[in-house]
């Protein structure tokens, strides 16, 4: 699966309407996703669940930063998040299937607060980058 | 969206003419019809949750023997028209309504694939 010159124009272009609200979306993607896949909380014991939390918060920064930081190094994902990628292997050990899961999630939260952005075209593209991401972060699994 | 998102879902409407692109897609009465048909499926199953398993139980055998659909499309077809109703209903698309509808996606795929053999 490679991502055409199409794909990283319209997820660019997607990102630059959320723009400052990344955060937002992060923090509601990890709200949604902790609460359609309760499986998922599994990683995060130590949080504070509550709708709100600032760990939920918090985390969502990071995990829409990340995001952000593939989108502005787009041609080269592996090599932008390839610390996070390390992470992923070594550490947090996050089961491959959960990407996907939180990647339903944040498409969910694209098409809930910019649905006319999310052409039929935008959300193909959106979905093959959000799965880069994935394989990128569970690249070095094994 | 199934038909541009996941492409390879094409296989198995050879015969709905023209799917060279999205806006092929998009215009095509047949994918249209196609729609249509599996709203109002999925209809019935909201109208006999409590009996899911018969409601499908035809449809089932149908789309084992004779369409030969692999039941992992019934749980991309189910992601994406969650997508599909959260641009629809915007906020109102809750974390909570999601959970039910991802709950029922799931359990409309499970019955679909249930008499495969």
């Amino acid at each position: 699966m490679v991502l055409s010159g199409n794909d990283k124009t319209n997820v660019k272009g997607l990102f630059a309407k959320i723009g400052g609200q990344a955060d937002d979306y992060g923090a509601e993607t990890l709200e949604r996703m902790f609460v359609t896949y309760p499986q998922t909380k599994t990683y995060f014991a130590h949080f504070d669940m509550a709708k709100g939390s600032a760990q939920i918060k918090g985390h969502g920064k990071k995990v829409a930063a990340a995001l952000v930081e593939a989108v502005n190094h787009i041609d080269d994902i592996a090599g932008a998040l390839s610390k996070l990628s390390d992470l992923h292997a070594q550490k947090l050990r996050v089961d491959p299937v959960n990407f996907k899961l939180l990647g339903q999630c944040f498409l969910v939260v694209v098409a809930t607060r910019n649905p006319a952005a999310l052409t039929p075209e935008v959300h193909a593209s959106l979905d093959k980058f959000l799965c880069a991401v994935g394989n990128v972060l569970t690249a070095k699994y094994r | 969206r199934l038909l541009i998102v996941y492409p390879w879902t094409q296989r198995f409407f050879d015969n709905f003419g023209n799917l060279s692109s999205p806006t092929a897609i998009i215009g095509n009465p047949k994918v249209r019809a196609h729609g249509k048909k599996v709203l109002t499926s999925f209809g019935d199953a909201i109208k006999n949750l409590d009996n899911l398993k018969t409601t499908y139980s035809k449809l089932s055998e149908l789309h084992c023997d004779k369409l030969h659909v692999d039941p992992e499309n019934f749980r991309l077809l189910g992601d994406i028209l969650i997508i599909v109703l959260a641009a629809h209903f915007g906020k109102d698309f809750t974390p909570a309504c999601q959970a039910t509808w991802q709950k029922l996606v799931g359990v409309v795929a499970h019955a679909l694939a249930r008499k495969y053999h």
